[in-house]
């Protein structure tokens, strides 16, 4: 079938920001998609309000809208742009569901676009629980029985036929609670009991519980024609019950035959049919683990999490094949990328084992709740691939960046062998550990495994791993390490195998992890490199893409070209997001445009840095200082890039740089004058440039003494972490000492970081050094005032309020930093503006999570030109100036995006430890648009007028006052509790009086439970403590999608805002290309040459 | 134990004796199906074979009483990468281990099974050694050398019935089964469909089959190279004219050449459950299961009576095969599964139609 008639323009729509449960999978999967497209001849109209993303690069799709992702303004895109197609599953829920509503309200049909790939009622009989019910049955495909009772009898006879065990969920509580499993009808009488009794609508839930069973995903893929294939299957290691997102999980499918695996094959391939996708969907089974029995739990109609998964497992581009479906071209007319000589109709075959492991964000969370159930926690992933379970196992916990380098967890030591296997009962983020220890202690793995429910296959695995630590050191006792010779190689040989880490075994053995690397070294225990290949060696294949394994023989012939190394950022998590992987890809093109051989190390399954055609070569392998050299050894690169991997890379920097390896850009010692405290305190004395005032304790006796001499309020921190970890605000003795104590691990080799705290404005830059000029694209300005995260804030760029000699000064330091540190790259730094003086707070030489957006709003290639200086070029061979760039004439402005309402239990107040999981860009001509953009772009739903529920920390009530004033104007009622009622009162604004929680009724969570909210302004006093009634408060508000407002800047801006909206100002949108089209007639300094690809 | 797999190229790969010790040579293959050991193993189309499996974790969910193929093993040996002594499935019985040693079978673990299937995919299948004796690589590559190659040997009367038996006794068509090697798997397809089936050996005479006036003819599959069963091509040329007929793997070959086809050895065959296969006529594309390491191949005059039904998609070999004039069709690969895809089973009930109509046409 050729491609379809007529299609010329096509329009993508993104998943907007990252939030758990949709992150940076989606950003390969578009930017898959619209290379795609355009290979194909296609125009691409792309909407994505995230600008951390390559998919929003202009050089990806031919219109890139970094619009909200809100069917008014999509709708308003469409009459611009007039595409011939919409292609809508390559955006996870959020694109799915923008297309749905496009399609609902006629806009499609009004400018006559046609829906491409899956059809609106495909996406319909998936998500529709009714329909899909339906559909399932009507092709014999059974879904878990399901009923709604509003009485104990309905229950029973519900129970009379499908029998026990049942889960109950009562309709409409928070959190589900109050439901349970029952296994008889003596629970059930009870848990319906309690259910029906807490439910608001007396109705309770009932399914036949599946827990225990085995999850089994199918990736399927299906064309116009009805070719289907599966990609692969995968096991969830944890049986039914997690989120498959919670899961670790493992592919192929290791615990089922032939007949099992074809069995489900077979049904998700009726399914898609039975639905009619057209490209790619994920199907769910449970199966029983003790016959042939399965249920169909849920079909995703669109590429997902696990197809990204699935693709970078096996090396079939699931996305791109999709898109080219949805343009009307048939499986075994699509080439196969990998062969370039066979088609895409093909099932991979794995000759490796591949895990993926979530990473939680419960080190950010610490107050979470770390059960893990239905609702996905994590917040991104990672993925390893070996020859054996064990190996692929160790390496994806070495992988998360955790702490870890093994299957033991410190805190397990201490407890007794009883209480292990009690906490084996608990389902959390900790449970493979558990199951470690538990091994270890002699726990019966039958008893492990009737507790965890978890195959056998698994449990023994890990027990062959829990053995061979014992056999180390058994082999220890009975030759002393100094005598370890060409016997033990076949042992060490195994061991690595499995995965072990020298790390792991230096702690195991009590040697040094250098002499375990030597020691192998000469005996011949060394990794070798395997390639992915999708065919099991079966074809040849130019995949450069590898991992490592102790075998036999190696795949990787390294070339004879120059190469450098660029390490990643790892999983996804809080503060160290997909900006690093956009970072590490630009830095892979550009150094490939200078004509080396780009090799990218990262795990990341959802990122785009881990596509296999987008560096020269890709190692999937963990980021430690043993995978990283083994990779060096063997490619022997020129250096290595470390300034674009976050954390991830920077920490690999020093050890590397200690092994002789070349780190390319700002030197390792540059690197720790920056993050020294003490150091770069006296550097910044010596260059006359004032610092906040602040003192590294290394005790808490030391930090006290400080506190005394300049007072509260401070900020504390722990030295060397990203993203503000364990960042608070202190505001007297008891709260410093409860820190001190309680918060952090105080060593003099991990000291304190002890600040003033300057409640001033925060104002960030982000520049590039060649070592001889220092280029500012611009400064940003944050709303929230100081204090709050800067990857929490929203930021607008390019300043809107600084003075002529704040901007100088801003810039002079920015420069004389960045060349007094001998920075070559990039260089990020942090200033507060108190009055007429500028602090600086922190100087970081390396990328920012602010570079994709302040590159993309800039049109300067930051990336590329940073790499560019690395490898010794200037900056003035390209053109560019000394010092800060002209601003463009259009605002961008950057706002945070949270997932809170994944996480019970978390305070959404926005202190200096960063909460955000992702970020959304809003652009337009002036300043309060783009806030009003960015905020709708982040969720908020802004009505015209409604009932603001108002709480004031008393030190806010008179400048808070001022604000409600113009609100009333507007229109607004408010509600408030007793200090801030009288406040408005005394002002003569009227106000409904809500009690406090726990003084009586009405108290503000009925209020906001019940509806009457629009809008939640608090600002907090102090947060961390969960009673405290602003917790409460915020926490219902995310738990009813009441759009919640804890600074009074922000308060402001959307005052302005709402201000705009009701003089009947109408948005309109531009693409980013149109953006950038107007500021090159202003700016002269675009590239001369196509650095970007 | 120490073992070692030599190849007659002198190549060597050192591993862990398992199943039966002791020393056996065969052809050296690969098999890239994840899953499916079992039924590969049994098959008696493995007859003469060496089998390496590409996917490194065998073993895992041992071995059941339900799977087999066959009554045993045909493969003279297995090369694993690990293999699994705590296998876990509902329907496991015994370890593959246990199985291998009980059927006399050598294998060799601890093999890098990627590094052999990528020599054997550069160099071609070839004849191989596992050997558990220590003898030296030289000796054993020699060795090898002067083996006959396995499908050389008539393998098909190896493996075929001895006698005559009713497999179903259905209500359905009367379909007799040519055994040159037949898996379980198409009997049941045949079963399940209500037929009546009846086996019989590979050396029967064409009046034998025909006696009891059946509804149908399966050529099943088999092992080895179809050009060395002759008495299977000569059934071939004469059943054509009398029933409707299937053929199978090594029964599409034979139909094949009994058509005029030519047949020649792939240079590291088509082993695996992912073979993607296209349909000519409609472009519908199927993944099929596959073992076989010969094909035919038509020239412009055998496609006078023949028509090319299906093609591989990746290397353009031929799938499959129609006759112009008679009621006879034939895929080279597996519509039964067993391991692999049941993609191809429609063509079973497309035999069942024909059946039905050509009863009617009579």
């Amino acid at each position: 079938m050729p491609k379809a008639e007529g299609l010329r323009r096509i329009m993508v729509i993104g998943s907007g920001p990252i939030v758990i449960g949709q992150a940076a999978e989606f950003d390969y999967a578009g930017t898959q998609a619209c290379k795609a497209l355009k290979e194909e001849g296609m125009e691409v109209i792309l909407v994505n309000s995230n600008p951390a993303t390559i998919m929003t690069d202009p050089e990806v799709a031919d219109a890139v809208y970094l619009e909200p992702l809100e069917p008014e303004f999509i709708a308003r895109i469409i009459e611009k742009e007039r595409p011939d197609g919409l292609l809508p599953t390559l955006g996870g829920q959020t694109g799915l569901n923008m297309a749905v509503a496009l399609a609902e309200s006629g806009v499609l049909e009004k400018f006559g676009v046609r829906l491409l790939g899956t059809p609106l009622e495909s996406i319909r009989k998936a998500e529709d629980r009714d329909l899909f019910k339906q559909t399932m049955e009507s092709i014999g495909e059974p879904v878990a029985e399901s009923t709604i009772a509003d009485s104990l009898a309905a229950a029973f006879e519900f129970a009379e036929q499908i029998g026990y065990p049942i889960i109950v969920r009562p309709a409409f509580t928070l959190g589900g609670s109050g439901g349970g499993i029952a296994n008889n009808k003596d629970e059930l009488r009870e848990i319906v009991g309690r259910g029906l009794k807490n439910s608001p609508i007396k109705q309770v839930l009932l399914e036949r519980s599946l827990a225990g069973w085995k999850e089994i995903e199918y990736e399927v893929i299906r064309d116009a024609a009805d070719n289907c294939i599966t990609v692969c299957n995968m096991e969830n290691i944890d049986p039914i019950g997690i989120h498959t997102g919670d899961s670790i999980v493992v592919a192929p499918s290791q615990t089922l035959t032939d007949k099992e695996h074809q069995m489900l094959r077979s049904a998700a391939l009726k399914i898609i049919r039975a639905l009619g996708i057209e490209g790619g969907c994920n199907v769910q089974f449970a199966l029983s683990p003790t016959g042939f029995e399965y249920y169909v739990i849920e079909v995703n109609p669109r590429v997902s999490r696990s197809s990204a998964l699935a693709s970078k497992a096996t090396g079939y581009p699931i996305a791109k094949v999709a898109a080219k479906i949805g343009i009307g071209l048939t499986l075994p007319e699509i080439t196969n990328p990998i062969t370039q000589k066979t088609t895409a109709f093909f099932e991979p075959s794995l000759d490796y084992c591949v895990i993926k492991f979530p990473r939680w964000p419960f080190d950010k969370f610490t107050t979470a709740n770390r059960t893990l159930g239905t609702q996905m926690k994590a917040t991104g992933e990672v993925m390893a691939i070996d020859r054996t379970f064990e190996g692929a196992l160790q390496k994806a916990v070495r992988s998360l960046e955790i702490g870890l380098d093994g299957l033991q967890l410190d805190k397990l030591k201490d407890l007794s062998t009883e209480q292990i296997r009690q906490q084996l009962k608990v389902v959390d983020d900790e449970r493979i550990f558990v199951l470690a220890e538990a091994l270890r202690r002699g726990i019966p793995r039958e008893e492990i495994h009737q507790i965890t429910a978890i195959d056998y296959w698994f449990i023994d695995r890990i027990h062959k791993i829990i053995q061979m630590e014992t056999t180390l050191q058994e082999r220890l006792r009975a030759v002393p390490w100094t005598s370890w010779g060409p016997a033990e190689a076949e042992l060490m040989a195994r061991a690595k195998q499995m995965g072990f880490a020298d790390s792991y075994l230096s702690r195991l053995l009590g040697v040094s992890e250098l002499a375990i690397r030597e020691w192998r070294s000469e005996h011949g225990v060394l990794p070798k490199y395997k390639m992915v290949d999708t065919c099991a060696a079966e074809y040849e294949a130019a995949t450069p893409y590898f991992y490592s394994t102790y075998d036999q023989h190696d795949d990787a012939r390294p070339s004879d070209r120059p190469k450098v190394l660029v390490l990643g950022s790892g999983p996804i998590r809080i503060g160290q997001g997909i900006e690093f992987d956009y970072c590490s890809v630009h830095s892979a093109w550009a150094l490939q445009e200078a004509g080396y051989e780009a090799i990218i190390v990262n795990n990341n399954p959802e990122t785009v840095s881990t596509d296999f055609d987008t560096s020269d070569r890709l190692y999937f392998e963990p980021l430690t200082v043993e995978d990283v050299l083994n990779i060096i050894e063997k490619e022997k690169p020129e250096g290595v890039v470390v300034q674009f991997g976050g954390q991830t890379a920077i920490n690999l920097a020093a050890p590397l740089a200690a092994r002789g390896v070349r780190i390319l850009g700002t030197s390792v010692d540059s690197i720790d004058l920056a993050e020294d405290r003490e150091r770069f305190e006296a550097f910044l004395r010596r260059l006359g440039i004032p610092q906040t005032e602040g003192k590294a304790a290394t005790s808490l006796e030391e930090a006290m003494g400080f506190a005394l001499k300049i007072g509260f309020p401070l900020m504390v921190r722990p030295s060397y972490v990203l993203g503000g970890r364990a960042m608070e605000i202190v505001h007297n003795e008891s709260e410093l000492y409860e820190y001190m104590k309680t918060a952090v691990k105080v060593t003099p080799d991990h000291p304190v970081l002890v600040d003033r705290y300057i409640s001033g404005m925060e104002v960030e830059v982000d520049a590039i050094c060649d070592g001889e000029q220092v280029l500012i694209p611009g400064i940003m300005e944050h709303i929230e005032r100081a204090g709050v995260h800067s990857g929490d804030s929203y930021s607008l760029f390019p300043h809107q309020s600084l003075t002529k000699s704040q901007v100088e000064r801003i810039v002079d330091y920015t420069r004389r930093m960045a060349l007094g540190l001998g920075a070559v790259g990039l260089v990020n730094v942090q200033f507060v503006i108190e009055g007429d003086r500028v602090y600086v707070i922190e100087v970081n030489p390396r990328a920012s999570r602010t570079v994709p957006f302040v590159s993309k709003v800039t049109g300067v290639p930051m990336v590329a030109l940073a790499t560019r200086c690395m490898l010794g070029e200037k900056l003035a061979d390209y053109g560019y100036p000394d010092g800060l760039l002209e601003p463009p004439p259009y605002v961008s402005v950057k706002a945070p995006v949270f997932s809170f309402e994944k996480m019970n239990a978390v305070d959404i107040f926005l202190g200096p430890e960063m909460k955000s999981t992702g970020e959304v860009l809003g652009i337009d001509e002036n300043a309060d648009a783009a806030i009003y953009k960015a905020v709708v772009a982040a969720g908020g739903r802004m009505a015209d007028r409604g009932t603001i529920l108002a709480t004031l920390a008393d030190k806010d009530k008179a400048e808070g006052l001022e604000l409600l004033r113009s609100f009333a104007e507007l229109g607004y009622s408010f509600m408030a509790t007793s200090g801030t009622a009288d406040l408005l009162e005394s002002a003569g604004i009227p106000v409904q009086r809500l009690f406090k929680i726990g003084e009586g009724h009405p108290d503000v969570l009925d209020a906001i439970k019940e509806g009457k909210v629009d809008l939640l302004l608090n600002t907090p006093t102090r947060g961390k403590i969960p009673e405290r009634n602003g917790f409460q408060m915020r926490r219902a508000a995310v738990e009813f999608r009441v759009p919640c407002i804890t600074s009074l800047d922000t308060a402001a801006a959307m005052l302005r805002v709402l201000q705009e909206r009701k003089a009947g100002r109408a948005l309109q949108p531009y693409s980013l290309q149109e953006y950038l089209q107007r500021f090159q007639s202003v700016g002269k300094y675009r590239l001369r040459h196509g650095l970007m690809v | 134990m120490k073992a070692v797999l030599v190849l007659e190229d002198g190549s060597a790969y050192y591993g862990t004796a398992i199943g039966k010790r002791g020393e056996v040579h065969g052809e050296v293959v690969f098999n890239t199906s994840m899953t499916g050991y079992q039924e590969i193993l049994t098959d008696p189309s493995s007859s003469g074979a060496i089998i390496t499996m590409t996917y490194p974790l065998i073993g895992n969910y041992g071995i059941n009483a339900d799977d087999f193929q066959s009554r045993g093993i045909h493969a003279r040996g297995i090369v694993v990468r690990e293999l699994c002594f705590s296998p876990s499935n509902w329907r496991s019985r015994d370890l593959l281990n246990a199985f291998l040693v009980e059927n006399d079978v050598c294998g060799i673990a601890g093999v890098d099974t990627r590094a052999l299937s990528r020599h054997l995919r550069e160099h071609g299948t070839m004849r191989g050694i596992i050997s558990s004796v220590e003898v030296s690589v030289e000796e054993l590559a020699e060795r090898a050398r002067s083996t006959p190659l396995p499908s050389d040997e008539d393998l098909v009367s190896q493996v075929t019935t001895e006698k005559a038996y009713v497999y179903a006794d259905g209500n359905g068509p009367d379909v007799v089964v040519i055994d040159f090697g037949v898996k379980e798997g198409i009997l049941r397809a045949l079963a399940q469909r209500g037929c009546r089936v009846r086996v019989v050996p590979a050396t029967s005479k064409p009046e034998d089959i025909l006696a009891e006036r059946p509804d149908g003819i399966l050529f099943s599959s088999g092992p080895g190279d179809p050009q060395r069963c002759t008495y299977g091509i000569d059934l071939a040329r004469v059943l054509m004219k009398e029933a409707p007929i299937m053929g199978i793997g090594l029964g599409h070959q034979l139909l094949s050449l009994a058509c005029g086809a030519r047949s020649y050895k792939l240079k590291h065959g088509h082993r695996g459950a992912n073979h993607p296969v296209q349909e000519i006529e409609t472009g519908r594309a199927y993944i099929t299961s596959q073992n076989h390491g010969f094909a035919v191949e038509f020239d412009e005059a055998s496609l006078a009576d023949v028509i090319v039904t299906h093609k591989n998609l990746n290397d353009g070999t031929v799938e499959g095969m129609r006759h112009r004039h008679l009621p006879v069709f034939s895929v080279q690969y597996h519509p039964e599964a067993a391991p692999g895809p049941e993609d191809s089973t429609y063509l079973f009930d497309r035999f069942l139609q024909q059946l039905a109509a050509t009863g009617v046409d009579a």
